[in-house]
């Protein structure tokens, strides 16, 4: 049977989200709303010190007098602030030594994700900081980590077992002030990872998070701060999905990322929130702001696969204030239904000889909105700056649509910026030439959306790359036939 | 008394010797009340982000000429295109001046907006065309239709083709300190027509000694001003703006052009001069089988200021846009470029095409591109590139190896990287013209016969 590019619509639009399921665990949970009190509250029952506090305390005095921005391409119900809950903690033992004490409840629903903890310990060689809700509950491999002196754990131990780090780091690339969504989160992050790679240590392994939103209502506030010193290297994946739930649940996290002199950090994200159903009901706000500093003859790369979230609105940016530094960002966001997704990076060039590269893959299926957004500036100092920006959309059915705005801006003569975008769908004369090879219009297909994520799909880690293409909603290889 | 407010109150002394009794001052009238509701575009504003318009908006700006000042043809006869004959509609400082023009009513009406705004016989093109296309939400725009009386108007009947070309020249005279003009024109093409017009703004230099005297009060003109333009079915229009004016004039170009099926309508845009110039260039394509061709060239330096807006709305299947800006920036000047193409739903088979590219030379230079797609169709072939720039070191070292010098190598390439925008310019007095210029302001001598 002949696959085309009809069949493969329907099938775009009959997915059903897989991993819509609530875990039963007792959680606990803060009374639903925002104020001076319940920021206190968080920090105090995370027993953080004073400055931690007051910290927290800044950043909600600065978010009071903020205004929500409405300048991006979405249409959503602005969430209610004082409506969420604003900390809910899984009841775990506190210090766990192995698996066997977490809740089985927990390991069931890893299973079920198929990131089984014990399996991924043994088979892939991975660690994984587990975040359930708000709280860390899992955090494997620690020792062998320790060995090469790498810190990797929750930011609420950071915070009491490293607090000059995390005092020196934190709201450093991304100031409390940055952006409405940012202060909201300095106020009541609730937790998150850290990681710290001393000087030109490689870390051995690709060090993984897996985030899930469980208790209705809550809204997932974390906060992940990876610093890599001098000459040091770390991949990083982040991937994440959530039950199906009807009520917006808000995700708004922050990201920050410092690579000293020669470091490198690879940041990888698979995001697989529920979407919302086929009317548009339900479905995660993410709204996360993501930001890399890097300095001299450092490099920092993020790469993402966009599937999930009612409303993805995220611009994974870098800071190229280093000489000879480099960024790179590499996304895939697949829209279907009435998702919306406005993303994209920015790319600000500050040191000389900077170079940053734009990779960008938009699919949109169904009723959806997919939007580029990017920025590219070049400022007086930053001689030889180079930049190669691609935006690539894909169509499917005539209810959705595609669009792009990349911002440049040049302030030196002797930059060079290439930008291009091109928005169509399969094209008849692409399939035409395929057949007349003799593939048929199924592996033709196949390939022309393979080849058009691939560029991005092959910038995942070996780890990541096989569970990307499993949640990408569309089986971008191999599932034709 | 803030500009806004001084261009409010002047309007009960406008409509002291304006007929208020018509359907177009009711147009005015109500424009003037949005106009102050909305007021002057804010740097916060994403549409005027990266031009600083307020510096223009000096407060001495009037709309009120003292008095009128007759030029001899010495000074004027550069401001044409000469070699070839051709209608012409001149305005001085915003006055028809019928000495230097050329107009006709036989055959088709290229004449003066004023004499049929009020005009019973052209009441019904009046009523059907004039302020359809203004975005109402635009200040420049609706001032201007606060303050409509005069401008070119032209309106070339079914099945006719001009064969000579229209030239809308519009001088300041330099006499008038602090004028703020709004011209206004209306351009009609009906069924199976054909035309070629071009726009130009100049000023006279005679306010050298002025600007140099600093108690001078000496306000540099502004001019804001509006051009509607229908084409209609199978009709077909270039359209050439050269703006090669003083380097301390400012205007505000805005342009709507509203296609019909099978229609053909390009738009060339030769930016050398002026202080801050701003083109609102929007394309509205309401048929099917529509070809928009906008290009344009940019060559400034100084601190100069020159930001390209252009819309392409596709509403229609089958239809086409070809978007070609290349820009040239030395000094200190910023060169802005905001292409959007907008494809709606219906719109399915469209090939929308954009690119912008640009050289940067001067060490102070700066440029903010911002090339927008909005696509809603699926079927369609949307395209952008833009680049910023160089000169291409490997080309450069071939000239010189072929032992040509540095300086007009780099010349050669300069003005072969805008020449290929000039290739759909049909009219041979106007290429050579614009080759000339560009030569100019490259500072080579192409050592060709023009």
């Amino acid at each position: 049977m002949a696959y085309t590019e009809e069949e493969l619509k329907k099938e775009l639009e009959n997915q059903e989200y897989q991993y819509g399921f609530t875990t039963d665990i007792e959680s606990e949970t803060f009374p639903v709303g925002l104020n001076e009190d319940i920021v206190r509250s968080i920090s105090e029952k995370k027993n953080e010190p004073e400055w931690m506090t007051e910290w927290r305390l800044e950043a909600y005095a600065a978010w009071k007098n903020m205004e929500e921005p409405n300048w991006h391409n979405v249409n959503y119900k602005k969430p209610d602030f004082q409506s969420i809950s604003y900390y809910s903690a899984p009841k775990t033992k506190n210090n766990l030594k192995s698996l066997d004490e977490v809740d089985p409840e927990l390991i069931k629903t890893f299973n079920k994700l198929g990131i089984s903890t014990e399996e991924q310990k043994k088979l892939s060689g991975v660690a994984v900081d587990i975040v359930m809700d708000s709280v860390s509950v899992a955090t494997t491999f620690r020792e062998t980590l320790a060995e090469k002196g790498i810190i990797f754990c929750s930011i609420s131990e950071a915070i009491k077992d490293y607090p000059e780090l995390v005092k020196k780091y934190i709201g450093k690339v991304i100031p409390r002030k940055d952006n409405y969504y940012a202060a909201l989160n300095s106020a009541v992050f609730s937790d998150g990872s850290f990681c710290y790679i001393p000087k030109g240590v490689r870390c051995p392994m690709e060090l993984s998070t897996y985030f899930r939103i469980n208790q209705a209502g809550t809204g997932q506030f974390e906060r992940t701060l990876v610093i890599a010193d001098e000459g040091s290297y770390v991949s990083y994946l982040e991937g994440c999905t959530a039950p199906s739930r009807d009520e917006n649940q808000l995700h708004a996290a922050v990201v920050e990322l410092i690579a000293m002199d020669n470091a490198e950090i690879k940041y990888s994200t698979v995001q697989n929130w529920y979407p919302g159903n086929k009317q548009g009901k339900g479905g995660v706000f993410n709204f996360v702001t993501k930001r890399g500093l890097c300095n001299r003859n450092a490099k920092i790369s993020w790469t993402q696969v966009e599937t999930g979230s009612a409303v993805t609105w995220k611009y994974p940016s870098c800071i190229l204030r280093g000489d000879n530094s480099v960024g790179e960002f590499y996304s895939i966001a697949v829209t279907n239904n009435y998702q919306q997704a406005d993303t994209g990076t920015k790319m600000i060039h500050i040191g000389k000889n900077t170079k940053s590269t734009i990779i960008s893959k938009g699919i949109s299926a169904g009723k959806s909105q997919n939007s580029y957004r990017g920025l590219v500036q070049v400022g007086k100092r930053a001689s030889n700056a180079r930049n190669f920006s691609q935006c690539d959309s894909l169509l499917m059915g005539n209810k959705c649509g595609a669009h792009t705005f990349p911002y440049i801006e040049v302030k030196n003569k002797s930059a060079q910026i290439e930008h291009e975008a091109t928005t169509s769908k399969i094209g008849e004369d692409q399939l035409f030439y395929c057949n007349q090879r003799g593939i048929d219009t199924e592996k033709a297909i196949a390939l022309i959306v393979n080849g058009f994520s691939k560029e991005v799909l092959n910038k995942l880690p070996m780890e990541f790359a096989v569970e990307a293409q499993k949640l990408l909603e569309i089986s971008l290889e191999g599932s034709v036939g | 008394m803030s500009l806004k407010e001084k261009l409010v109150s002047s309007f009960l002394a406008f409509e002291l010797d304006t007929d208020t009794n018509s359907k177009v001052h009711e147009i005015r009238s109500k424009s003037i009340k949005d106009f102050e509701k909305i007021g002057f575009p804010h740097s916060k504003d994403e549409y005027w982000k990266y031009t600083p318009i307020r510096k223009v908006l000096n407060e001495e700006l009037t709309i009120f000429k003292k008095k009128r000042h007759l030029l001899e043809f010495d000074k004027v006869k550069d401001f044409f295109l000469g070699g070839i004959e051709s209608y012409k509609i001149v305005f001085i400082d915003g006055m028809y001046d019928p000495l230097w023009s050329s107009t006709t009513h036989e055959g088709a009406d290229i004449c003066i907006l004023s004499s049929v705004l009020e005009n019973k016989k052209y009441g019904n093109v009046i009523s059907k065309y004039y302020n359809k296309l203004i975005n109402e939400k635009e200040s420049f725009s609706l001032l201007n239709s606060s303050f409509t009386k005069e401008g070119a108007f032209i309106h070339v009947p079914k099945n006719v083709e001009l064969e000579k070309p229209v030239e809308i020249v519009h001088i300041n005279s330099g006499g008038e300190s602090s004028l703020m003009l709004q011209p206004r024109s209306l351009v009609i093409l009906e069924k199976n027509s054909k035309a070629q017009i071009i726009e130009s703004h100049y000023s006279l230099n005679v306010n050298e000694k002025i600007h140099s005297d600093k108690h001078s009060t000496y306000v540099d003109p502004l001019t804001n001003t509006v051009t509607e333009i229908h084409v209609n079915e199978n009709a077909k229009l270039d359209y050439y703006k050269i703006q090669n004016d003083l380097e301390t004039t400012s205007i505000i170009d805005s342009t709507y052009i509203d296609q019909k099926s099978n229609s053909e309508a390009s738009c060339h845009t030769f930016s050398f001069g002026g202080n801050l110039v701003r083109n609102n260039l929007n394309f509205f394509q309401n048929g099917k089988n529509i070809n928009s061709i906008l290009k344009g060239i940019t060559i400034i330096g100084s601190d100069q200021h020159i930001d390209h807006h252009t819309l392409v709305h596709h509403a229609n299947p089958n239809c086409e846009s070809h978007q070609d800006y290349k820009g040239i920036y030395n000094d200190k000047s910023t060169g802005v470029f905001n292409g959007r193409v907008l494809v709606e739903k219906v719109a399915q088979k469209i090939n929308a095409f954009q690119q912008n590219n640009n050289l940067i030379i001067g060490d102070n230079a700066t440029v903010n591109s911002k090339p927008q797609l909005e696509i809603f169709a699926d079927d369609v072939k949307c395209s952008h590139g833009c680049t910023i720039g160089q000169i291409d070191e490997n080309a450069l070292f071939y000239l010189k190896t072929r032992g040509i010098n540095d300086n007009d190598a780099k010349g050669i390439l300069t003005y072969a990287f805008a020449n290929n925008v000039l290739e759909n310019v049909g009219m041979q007095v106007l290429k050579t013209k614009i080759k000339k210029i560009i030569a100019r302001k490259i500072g080579i001598n192409i050592g060709l016969e023009l």
